[in-house]
């Protein structure tokens, strides 16, 4: 029997959506999304472009960059260049969500089910952010680092604090540990830590720079290499071994390191996150009206922003401006409900470990323990390929003409999947920049290494990044392109340096 | 299990402080768009707000990426007519979203400026940011004249209207409590000794005791119901004492020379010049009004319209316009009640002989009255005998009088500058 909707109109009021939110939440248990407690909170514009800036968070730190994100976005937001978001979604416990006041009660539906039922549970399940992230102390960490840094800038004075965080930011993406796991702390824990670690440092002479002298013998070795392993993670290296750093200065690296450690599996993730909740909005509201609760209107304009959302503009149209994650991702996810249910000869051929098999269960499954470039790498089926009529294009600067090597055939299939998948690795779309050397026995200098992946060099902005690393490190700085044979296509260093080797002093 | 919160309501200026930050990382930009600003816009709009652009290199901040060059594979979609092993050429540009738009697309580029709106008030602040009006502190705390009341505690003098109804019966309880004291402590021994006696066998001897007690007692009572309830020492009065004040009123002369040899352009100079001083003193007076006066060989007091816009040939007088300023201060602006500013502006051109005149006039009547007095001459072409004349003045008052030369409408905002720079201390 088909139930009355919960809405005809499109005013909303709180009534109606919890009311929603109650439903689609049944309806979501039935599916089996495992989910954190949702906090739905309505928010107006001006505190939309508030969360914007300090990005997304409910809080966080001051810094100029923020207000100049808040400055661009009222800007554009003011003059109607760009409309703002209907939703933010935090990974937090209770996962919070601001749903703007503007929206149609149709649209907070569509937002409570992407949002709170959708993203929720991919912040629950998903390995990457399961272990580098810890849902339930991310607010509780910004509200420490928040505090500390006011203290520092009325300690040590406003421009000092922003000059760090200044060189922090720019190594953000270098501050991320990709292989080791960080154990999950409470703020209690954190401050004690942050307590711990200030006097350890204090009590403790840094055992690189020993300058106790040792015996003979070993001063006729080579000198040193150290870091033993070159080490990725550059804030962190900066944050335990810069010689010139005061205790706070590291706690304030650590701060920007850890914030962006959290952020790191959101990059990762973006198309599975997307297409994820895509995939669940769609399917419940679907249901929602299935059950009658949901009335036509309401389902012509949820489909219509749903079209919207994901639609997929070919790459010679001007509206174009890059692969679309809604559409991808959605488009996988639906792709792969077909083949477990609808699987085609072609499927069974290209997945026959899934090909007929219970849909929830793979879609849970691929959401759980993949990210962008592997889920991509293992679930892109020729069908969709076909669909979105991907091609490949290769650009090498050494030939005068740009080249199509893999369009959607029987030859190109597996191409365009790596291809594809390459495109969302993290490690080709960053520059794999990782510290090398310190010269210990000598002048301090920290050499870094640029490894070269398909003959990409490095922009110019690279030598103010370099006077970033020289003010946080304190010595000179050098940079190497490093292509993989070993030979070194191009060295910077900080400071500059003259003709006659003269290091001359930068602030 | 979901929490539905309404943060409507809640402070919506989260950003302000990181607002202010990027304001004041970028104040010397913000400051030349200011500038500029000040000095192209028509002078109607000066007051409002403005954008103010940077460039975006001075406001990226810098990441590694990858630069231009190398092996790309890229995938697109919508293929329509590609085969494999198809070759084109590169686009040229990039922008437009052919498929030469490659990664290398990163924040910042696209976009030469980054150019963002600040309010009037910032506008302002920006605008007099380091500027003072001269010797405003010291002036106000010798010359008030203006008082406001104020309560000051309690008096025991006043008017009925003020009396103080608690303190009056405190005080009156006080004194009740002062004057009967002693007495009372007598009762209540007596009425003892009276109830001890009482418990006694009673005889003859005993009750005539007791008699005699009692009308001690009564006569303590008696007493006591004598001392009156209100006295009229008792009685408090609100205080009102007056404070004086320091003026909120200042009055801005505006002196200029219409005679034939100033043209329109330096009219407009001129005009620029007295708006700073009109929205400078707008920010640091509640009350403010404005006099006109232009002179050629007569000084006349005008309005605005006629100020600016009307033109008369003939020689010029300076002084007549100084005389009548003069007149106008003593007839309706009491230095006393008025902060007083004049701002003169000419061409330098003066009748042969009435410069002295001038010199004379301002040091003997209008200096001593005026908070500040400035002349700027706008003439592209040597000083006139009025320069040299004022020249001497700027020695003998150095705290209110200044002067200054323009010869470009860009020199105004920096004369304006200097005339009202914070000036050190010791000068004060």
């Amino acid at each position: 029997m088909k139930k009355k909707p919960i809405s005809t109109g499109s005013e909303w009021d709180f009534d109606l959506i919890a009311e929603y939110d109650k439903e689609i939440g049944r309806i979501a248990a039935e599916f089996g999304l495992d989910t954190y407690p949702n906090q739905i909170e309505v928010i107006t514009s001006e505190q939309m472009m508030d969360a914007y800036a300090s990005i997304g968070m409910p809080l966080n730190y001051n810094h100029w960059s923020f207000g100049k994100q808040f400055v661009e976005t009222q800007q554009n937001y003011k003059r109607g260049r760009m409309g703002l978001a209907y939703e933010i979604v935090i990974n937090s416990d209770p996962c919070i969500s601001y749903l703007m006041e503007e929206n149609t009660i149709t649209m907070q539906a569509l937002v409570i089910a992407h949002a709170c039922y959708g993203h929720n549970s991919f912040f629950k399940g998903n390995y990457l952010f399961k272990t580098w992230t810890d849902a339930s102390a991310i607010i509780d960490y910004l509200l420490f680092a928040k505090s500390y840094i006011s203290l520092c800038e009325e300690r040590y004075g406003v421009d000092a604090v922003e000059e760090l965080l200044d060189s922090c930011h720019a190594l953000m993406s270098y501050g991320v540990n990709r292989y080791m796991r960080p154990q999950p702390l409470t703020t209690d824990e954190e401050k004690e830590r942050q307590q711990a670690r200030e006097e350890y440092i204090q009590r403790h002479i840094n055992d690189l720079w020993n300058t106790i002298p040792k015996k003979e013998e070993e001063s006729n070795q080579e000198a040193p290499h150290f870091p033993k392993e070159p080490e990725e993670n550059i804030l962190y290296f900066i944050e335990k071994n810069a010689p010139l750093l005061e205790p706070w200065q590291r706690e304030i690296v650590r701060i920007v390191r850890k914030v962006a450690q959290y952020f790191y599996p959101q990059k990762q993730t973006q198309v599975m996150n997307e297409g994820w909740a895509c995939f669940w909005h769609y399917t419940l509201l679907h249901k929602l009206h299935d059950e009658g609760l949901a009335s036509e209107g309401f389902m012509m304009e949820f489909l219509h922003s749903h079209t919207s959302v994901v639609y997929q503009p070919p790459f010679d149209s001007p509206y174009f401006s890059g692969i679309n994650p809604y559409t991808l991702g959605y488009n996988m996810m639906q792709d792969i409900k077909r083949i477990c249910e609808n699987p085609t000869e072609e499927d069974r051929e290209w997945f026959p470990e899934i090909a007929g098999s219970d849909w929830k269960k793979t879609l849970d499954y691929a959401m759980r323990n993949y990210k962008d470039e592997s889920f991509i790498l293992q679930y892109l089926s020729p069908h969709l390929i076909r669909e979105l009529h991907l091609f490949t294009i290769m650009d090498n600067s050494e030939k005068a003409n740009l080249a199509v090597t893999a369009i959607h055939n029987e030859s190109g299939y597996r191409q365009i999947r790596e291809d594809l998948a390459a495109q969302y690795n993290l490690g080709n779309r960053e520059p794999n920049i990782q510290i090398f050397n310190v010269d210990v026995r000598g002048d301090r200098s920290l050499t870094l290494r640029h490894f070269i992946h398909n003959k990409q060099p490095l922009s110019d902005t690279s030598s103010e990044v370099l006077r970033h690393i020289h003010r946080l490190w304190g010595f000179d700085i050098h940079l190497e392109s490093v292509f993989p044979d070993g030979t070194i296509s191009k060295s910077y260093h900080c400071p500059e340096q003259s003709k006659d080797e003269e290091p001359d002093l930068l602030t | 299990m979901s929490y539905i919160i309404d943060r409507r309501l809640n402070s919506k200026n989260k950003s302000t402080v990181n607002r202010q930050r990027f304001l004041r990382r970028y104040k010397k930009h913000i400051k030349e768009a200011v500038e500029d600003a000040v000095n192209s816009r028509s002078i109607k709009d000066i007051e409002q707000g403005g954008n103010v652009t940077i460039p975006s290199r001075d406001i990226s901040e810098p990441i590694f990426h990858h630069g231009e060059g190398g092996i790309r594979n890229k995938v697109f979609p919508g293929n329509k007519e590609f085969v494999e092993g198809d070759e084109f050429q590169r686009p040229q540009g990039g922008s437009g979203g052919g498929p030469g738009e490659g990664k290398a697309s990163n924040q910042g580029e696209g976009e030469d400026e980054f150019t963002f709106q600040i309010n009037q008030e910032e506008f302002l602040d920006f605008m007099f940011d380091g500027l003072e009006l001269p010797y405003l502190v010291k002036k106000q705390l010798n010359n008030t004249v203006q008082y406001e009341t104020r309560r000051a505690g309690f008096t025991n003098a006043g008017s009925p209207d003020k009396i103080h109804i608690v303190r009056s019966l405190k005080a009156a309880h006080a004194r009740r409590i002062a004057l009967t004291g002693k007495d009372r402590r007598k009762i209540r021994v007596l009425k003892q000794e009276v109830s001890d006696l009482a418990t006694l066998l009673p005889n003859e001897q005993i009750e005539k005791k007791i008699n005699q007690l009692k009308v001690e007692i009564d006569s303590l009572t008696q007493k006591l119901k004598r001392i009156p309830f209100l006295d009229d020492f008792d009685i408090k009065y609100n205080n009102l004492i007056k404070v004086p004040v320091p003026s909120s009123k200042a009055v801005m002369f505006c002196i200029m020379d219409v005679s034939g040899s100033m043209t329109q352009t330096i009219k407009d100079m001129a005009k620029r010049f007295f708006i700073l001083l009109y929205l400078f003193l707008k920010r640091n007076y509640k009350q403010i009004e404005v006099v006109f006066v232009r002179h050629h060989t007569h000084a006349k007091e005008v309005d605005e319209e006629e100020f600016f816009y009307s033109r008369e040939t003939g020689g010029t007088i300076v002084s007549s316009a100084l005389d009548l300023s003069s007149e106008i201060i003593e007839n309706r602006y009491s230095p006393s009640d008025w902060n007083i500013y004049i701002a003169q502006a000419s061409d330098g051109d003066n009748w042969d002989g009435d410069s002295t005149k001038c010199s004379q006039v301002l040091s003997e009547n209008i200096l001593k009255q005026v908070q500040y007095f400035a002349y700027v001459e706008i003439t592209t072409g040597p000083h006139q005998n009025l320069w040299y004349e004022y020249e001497k003045l700027t020695s003998a008052w150095p705290e209110c009088f200044a002067m200054q030369q323009i010869k470009t409408p860009a020199d105004i905002f920096p004369v304006f500058r200097s005339l009202f720079e914070k000036k050190i201390e010791g000068a004060a």
